[in-house]
């Protein structure tokens, strides 16, 4: 397995856009740093943008990677090999481009900025919404034999998480407004990684206040480290259904 | 050898195999014949775990090949039309099939020599014609001197010079007491081959017979004439205008 992870690597490694993609993060956040006085604002703006663009771009590139890589895919499955290992090569190189992209486009900036737990959570945030949009990518991919209906469904998918859901969330606090909510909300932003991931790094920084009643519940529940924990349980749980799913499609596939 | 029990294979309403049984043994060259679309290559991709059975099974050395992966280390499998990751070298694919392989293999190189491959090292994938596409094909099933070589349509792309320098290969590697199973349509190539004879349309079986019992019941020394007669007889699918 090693030895395909390495050659994964080496692929991906050649093409220039990942290279693209960590410098637009680099020039992003050392430009917000910049830009605000408050390091903790600058924070604020650099977690907005890595909320839209870190699983657009993992979920996009993770996809087009894997349909571009049908023959090297094939090749490898006449040869002796396990199946699962194959697949998991293929995520695993891909956990490891892309980590490594945004470590250094965001983590070097926030590092320098803000060496502090606040900081180190937005990574480790960052890097998990990585991993989770692969394993999501991965399972789209091994789905769909088409390659653009197979895009289709990975930029479907992120309009899913990021505008939707929040949309459908909308929905229901004002469907059910006169109803006690705070409490299932902690539930529904157990769907969606993005809001979770964007609910951890909200309540660090110290503005839940801005939340209201609900931002005082998530306060409450998250803020412990339990909370804290079952939060990153979830987001690991992200990674695992998705993979679990997709590996065992991959096993039973005909290529 | 290799054993095939009721495989059956269906895509979508397209029954690609239908109830094959096959045995083959080593030191046997098989062909595989039958029209276009009559499932040869969907029982090879069985027999290579590419395509998976939906009901049936195929043993490997008495094996069952399901979910196991480790007997593709004794085969050798030339594809029909060979794809490789475009923006590889011929050495890097090479070289990167040497290290997924691993241990300490005996390589067999004649082909690459043969074909002068090496002269080809530094050319990338996606730059070759399909003939030389084939010919890396073709040293890469043979690189690691397996026990059983499964050809697709080898010589289809192959220049007369490769070709010939190609059936020697085989030639020899049947004296060696491997197992070669090959599909083709070009019969006339390989009359001094091939021992036995496995016939498929639609999907099924329609005969597996040693080539000199073919030649007896047919009347006809050469393989192609002998197929062919064998066809028209068992074939709705052509309407020869006679």
């Amino acid at each position: 397995m090693k030895k395909i992870v390495k050659y994964i690597l080496t692929d991906i490694l050649r093409s220039k856009i990942l290279i693209i993609y960590g410098f637009v993060l680099l020039t992003t956040s050392l430009s917000l740093f910049g830009l605000e006085d408050n390091t903790n604002k600058g924070l604020l703006s650099l977690l907005n943008i890595i909320l839209i663009i870190v699983p657009l771009f993992s979920l996009l590139f993770s996809t087009i990677y894997i349909y571009n890589s049908t023959e090297f895919i094939e090749l490898l499955v006449s040869q002796p090999l396990q199946r699962k290992s194959i697949w998991l090569s293929f995520f695993v190189g891909l956990i490891i481009s892309l980590s490594l992209a945004f470590i250094v486009g965001i983590g070097i900036p926030v590092l320098i900025f803000q060496f502090n737990s606040i900081g180190f959570l937005l990574l480790l945030v960052g890097v998990l919404l990585s991993v989770i949009f692969i394993a999501i990518a991965l399972w789209a991919a091994v789905q769909i034999r088409d390659k653009a209906k197979g895009i289709g469904l990975a930029i479907l998918l992120w309009m899913y998480f990021s505008l939707l859901f929040d949309g459908f969330v909308l929905f229901l606090l004002f469907q059910f407004a006169e109803y006690p909510l705070e409490k299932p909300m902690l539930l529904v932003s157990a769907f969606n990684p993005i809001d979770l991931g964007r609910i951890l790094i909200l309540l660090k920084l110290d503005i839940s206040a801005m939340m209201g009643y609900t931002g005082a519940i998530f306060k409450d529940f998250f803020g412990t480290n339990i909370g804290l924990l079952l939060a990153f349980i979830i987001l690991s749980i992200w990674v695992f259904i998705p993979m679990y799913f997709s590996t065992r499609k991959f096993s039973r596939k005909d290529l | 050898m290799i054993i095939a029990n009721n495989v059956t294979k269906q895509y979508g309403k397209l029954k690609a195999l239908d109830n094959v049984s096959v045995k083959c043994n080593r030191g046997e060259c098989v062909v595989l014949i039958g029209p276009n679309g009559s499932g040869k290559t969907t029982l090879i991709k069985c027999i290579l775990g590419m395509a998976i059975p939906d009901s049936g099974f195929i043993t490997f050395n008495n094996k069952n090949i399901n979910k196991d992966w480790m007997y593709r280390e004794a085969i050798g499998y030339m594809p029909q039309i060979g794809k490789y990751p475009e923006n590889m070298t011929i050495g890097q694919v090479l070289g990167m099939m040497k290290d997924i392989r691993g241990g300490e293999l005996t390589l067999d190189e004649d082909l690459i020599s043969g074909f002068n491959l090496n002269a080809l090292m530094n050319k990338r994938m996606g730059t070759l014609s399909g003939g030389t596409t084939q010919k890396v094909s073709a040293a890469l099933a043979f690189l690691f001197n397996p026990a059983v070589l499964i050809l697709d349509e080898p010589t289809a792309g192959l220049d007369p010079i490769a070709s010939e320098i190609f059936k020697e290969k085989i030639k020899i590697e049947k004296e060696n007491g491997k197992l070669i199973l090959v599909t083709s349509h070009i019969l006339s190539d390989l009359d001094d081959l091939v021992s036995e004879v496995i016939y498929m349309q639609d999907g099924k079986l329609c005969f597996h017979q040693s080539i000199e019992l073919l030649r007896d019941q047919t009347g006809e020394e050469k393989l192609a004439r002998a197929v062919a007669s064998i066809m028209i007889k068992n074939t709705s699918s052509y309407n020869i205008i006679q």
